[in-house]
């Protein structure tokens, strides 16, 4: 157990090792760079600009500068926020796309695993029909449109009952967070029930159900502990990742919803090619992600007693 | 013996049960789960704080937002709109524009000039947000340091016009060597270069706001970072910053100026340019003004709100690749271009937004000249579409080039909807009226600046917005020293009217050149103008005199009061 911890934790520093050097080359290869701006700068004032930000040293050395630096957890200073420091964006604006993607998650996992039982136990009957019609559409409509859909509903919810139901944008309360997390756990919700309703309808047709079956076990008894706790393992599987796509896609819905997220950032450093906030967005994203799936493989072990950690 | 599907029945049943349980204890859960995060939320503290609408008559609360969040609030080093936005309301530099947008005192009473030498005498009562008076020393440190090349500001140019600031900016002379000086502490002198007569449009701009060295050097390089680490003179103080989703301004208790900051507090609650988003808030009543997008227009009228439009003085053209190697160099080709094509029709076929006008010049209607609009006086010559003239001038652009057929053309653009559906619309028209295939190179914002700089390709969707009052700013962007010239256009002709304009100090011979540029630009067919860029905007009608300025801040609520 120990020595597969570590293993797969010395995996996951290589692979963030790797998202950082592959980063920072790609990035410095796209034509254009974070100092140029529509009002060219002179010669003059480009290079006070890259001194100041070490760009013109060779890029191996940057390279270099770069690596040690993040090692001792430093980021850099933002290139677009000339006076914040990378590590101050993400402490400020991680902990909200955290917390909407968590509040997605949970509303995706209850919401998937409910549903995809229910229409596993009601297979090719009405609650099956009209709940896999809904999945269909949270996985080919693209956040933004429910994100749309949703604001509007509330606007004119607001105008009819008075009085603000739920504040339509912002940040601050758990209202605010109501409506702009179920929109962005829709689609893993809507996935998530696909995979329990299959996983579920395997499990039904098992030979351990119709032995319990058979011994006379309690029906409510054979649904819990045989068929949903057998049922759930696939979904818990997902969440780990879906967390983490969750927490670091949330652009969309979090600029609809005027939410200060981290997704904000990430987009924007790369349109505006700001080196050190892409650097220190994706590389603490691809941390974040890599720790996740190294949890829930850790934590799949604990749930499932069959699964032994080598 | 029981049947199968009498088994299968009870087990759902107790199944269906189950899992209505379940669902209870997953409500409650998660309604506990939200007790826990609204309580995290209260602790971090987020956004959105204060008051709940729009307006409130109460505490003489205003709500709105901010399109994007300010990169930073430092003076020397600004460069966006909407610094500039929020410095114009916290901040007050020498010179400033009234609501008529005419040039007036702010922290200088008065101010004379005597060839190259300006004198500001400042006002007694100007106060720091700490009660210390504004003097002479603050306008001082915060230039020099603007062209320190320490501090490395992008807008140090504009300083140019001071004695000494290039060579200063090119770390060839100290930075005490420049041409300002403190003769007393309200007393200003600026020496320049050499005389120009637009030097005090100049001074307005927020690179020439001051700020007190105390403060900065005991901000330790964190100066504008934040609410705290930033000393205020203006009408409003920010009292809070909370990155990526609000600010708040509260009124200046030091302010001299009883006219300005009547409403007590400015909140920007959102930090958003989603325009559904903005409208949505709008009809919530939770900001008191919002800019429309198209579509949304026909609905704002339906709701029967104020809607207004303003020209924001910015304009855009296709700008052609004037270097040797490009074919874009032809004359006659660049004329076809032009001929083959409508600004009029871009602007009400295809824009389709108010506020919007079809390009003619390069120098847009609000810049003013002699005594008028410099456009009433000098008149715009422009080519009208006459596509059987295109045509004819594209036959003789293919003799002098010595080509039967034009090869594929580029048309380098941004990658917004907007700029590719302006792009899509030069790409049918050059198509249909002069058979030329027009490649679409939509790029972001940096790499299309790349592109423009080394000069990859032979048309650009470019525009150009003012720095300062005076139709000079517009006017050198085609001189052949000036690096936003992107295209590379040269001409001497043009350089020499470019001369006369920055050096005369009489206005008619400034507006001469003016005009002659304006014409040389059309003759030569330099740009093909588009459109003069327009903003649509719903405003809350208890709130009064909001001013939106070409110049200086966008958006102005220094001048604002509200009433029911």
């Amino acid at each position: 157990m120990w020595s597969y911890t570590v293993k797969r934790i010395l995996q996951g520093i290589i692979t963030v090792w790797f998202i950082a050097t592959a980063t920072f080359l790609a990035m410095h290869n796209v034509p254009g760079d974070p100092l140029s701006s529509d009002r060219a700068t002179n010669e003059t004032i480009r290079a006070n600009l890259e001194a100041r930000y070490g760009l013109d040293k060779p890029l191996l050395e940057q390279y270099f500068v770069y690596m040690g630096n993040m090692m001792r957890g430093d980021f850099g200073i933002s290139f677009t926020q000339q006076n914040r420091e990378v590590n101050d964006i993400i402490r400020e604006h991680f902990p909200v796309s955290a917390t909407l993607g968590v509040l997605a998650v949970m509303f995706a996992a209850l919401g998937g695993i409910l549903m995809g039982a229910l229409t596993a136990l009601y297979r090719n009957r009405l609650p099956d029909y009209i709940i896999m019609f809904l999945v269909i559409m949270g996985i080919s409509v693209p956040s933004f449109v429910f994100a749309a859909l949703g604001q509007l509903s509330l606007v004119n919810l607001n105008a009819m009952m008075g009085f603000s139901v739920l504040p339509v944008a912002g940040w601050g309360t758990v209202s605010h967070m109501l409506l702009p997390a179920l929109v962005l756990g829709l689609g893993t919700m809507a996935y998530l029930t696909r995979l329990m309703r299959s996983s579920m309808l395997e499990v039904i047709s098992s030979d351990y159900v119709r032995t319990a079956r058979a011994k006379g076990v309690p029906a409510a008894r054979i649904f819990t502990r045989h068929q949903l706790r057998n049922a759930v393992m696939p979904v818990i599987t997902v969440l780990g990742p879906a967390i983490a796509s969750i927490t670091t896609g949330g652009f969309v819905v979090e600029l609809v919803f005027a939410v200060p997220g981290l997704g904000r950032y990430f987009v924007q450093a790369v349109q505006q090619l700001d080196y050190t906030v892409i650097m220190g967005t994706t590389v603490f994203y691809g941390a974040f992600l890599v720790f996740m799936v190294i949890l829930v493989d850790l934590v799949y072990g604990w749930i499932d007693p069959r699964v032994r950690l080598k | 013996m029981k049947s199968d599907s009498s088994v299968d029945n009870r087990l759902l049943s107790a199944a269906g049960r189950q899992l209505i349980v379940f669902t209870v204890i997953a409500l409650l859960a998660v309604a506990a789960l939200m007790f826990a995060l609204n309580w995290l939320a209260g602790l971090t503290s987020s956004t959105a704080g204060g008051s709940r609408t729009a307006v409130d008559f109460e505490t003489n609360t205003i709500t709105t937002y901010l399109r994007d969040e300010p990169p930073q609030m430092n003076s020397m080093i600004a460069t966006d709109a909407v610094s500039g936005m929020i410095l114009n309301h916290v901040m007050e530099g020498l010179l400033r524009y009234d609501q008529l947008g005419n040039l007036e005192g702010g922290v200088a009473e008065r101010w004379e000039q005597n060839g190259s030498e300006i004198t500001f005498w400042l006002r007694e009562d100007s106060r720091w947000s700490d009660g210390q008076p504004v003097t002479a020393h603050d306008f001082v440190f915060a230039w020099r340091n603007a062209v320190s090349p320490a501090i490395g500001s992008q807008y140090a140019f504009i300083l140019y016009p001071i004695l000494n600031a290039e060579k200063i900016n090119n770390s060839e002379l100290p930075i005490d060597t420049l041409g300002v000086r403190a003769l007393d502490d309200r007393t200003l002198l600026v020496t320049l270069e050499t005389p120009i007569a637009y030097f005090d449009r100049m001074v307005a701009f927020v690179t020439f706001l001051p700020a007190r060295e105390d403060f900065y050097t005991a901000t330790n390089g964190r100066y504008g970072a934040d609410a705290d680490e930033m000393l205020y003179n203006g009408p409003y103080i920010m009292t809070s910053w909370v990155h990526g989703s609000s600010m708040r301004l509260e009124r200046n208790p030091y302010y001299w100026d009883d006219n300005r900051g009547r409403i007590e507090v400015i909140n920007f609650a959102h930090m958003t340019s989603d325009p559904n988003t903005l409208l949505n808030l709008f009809k919530d009543n939770q900001i008191v003004m919002a800019d429309l997008g198209a579509t949304m227009l026909e609905e704002a009228m339906l709701q029967g709100w104020q809607i207004q439009s303003f020209q924001e003085g910015t304009v855009f053209f296709i700008e052609f690749n004037h270097r040797d190697e490009r074919l874009t160099r032809n004359l006659n080709l660049r004329k076809a271009f032009y001929l083959a094509q409508d600004s009029g029709e871009l602007v009400n076929r295809v824009i389709k937004l108010p506020g919007y006008l079809p390009g003619e010049s390069l120098f847009p209607g609000w810049l003013r000249g002699v005594e008028d609009s410099l456009r009433d006086e000098y008149p715009a010559p422009f080519y009208n579409r006459n596509i059987t003239l295109a045509r004819e001038h594209l036959r003789m652009a293919l003799d002098e080039l010595g080509l039967d057929q034009l090869p594929q053309m580029t048309l380098l653009t941004g990658d917004a909807p907007t700029a590719r559906m302006q792009a899509e619309y030069y790409q049918e028209v050059f198509k249909r009226n002069l058979g030329i295939d027009v490649i679409i190179d939509a790029q972001i914002f940096r790499q299309r600046l790349e592109k423009m700089t080394s000069g990859e390709f032979d048309m650009v969707m470019a525009g150009w917005g003012p720095d300062y009052d005076d139709p000079l700013t517009f006017a050198d962007l085609f001189s052949s020293w000036n690096l936003n010239n992107r295209g590379r256009y040269a001409s001497d002709a043009l350089d020499a009217q470019v001369r006369i304009a920055q050096s005369s100090l009489d206005t008619v011979e400034r507006m001469n050149a003016f005009g002659e540029i304006q014409r040389l630009l059309y003759e030569d067919v330099v740009i093909i103008p588009n459109y003069e860029r327009g903003y649509v905007y719903v405003t809350d009608p208890r709130l009064r005199g909001l001013i939106r300025r070409v110049i200086g801040a966008e958006i102005d609520f220094t001048y604002a009061w509200i009433e029911e």
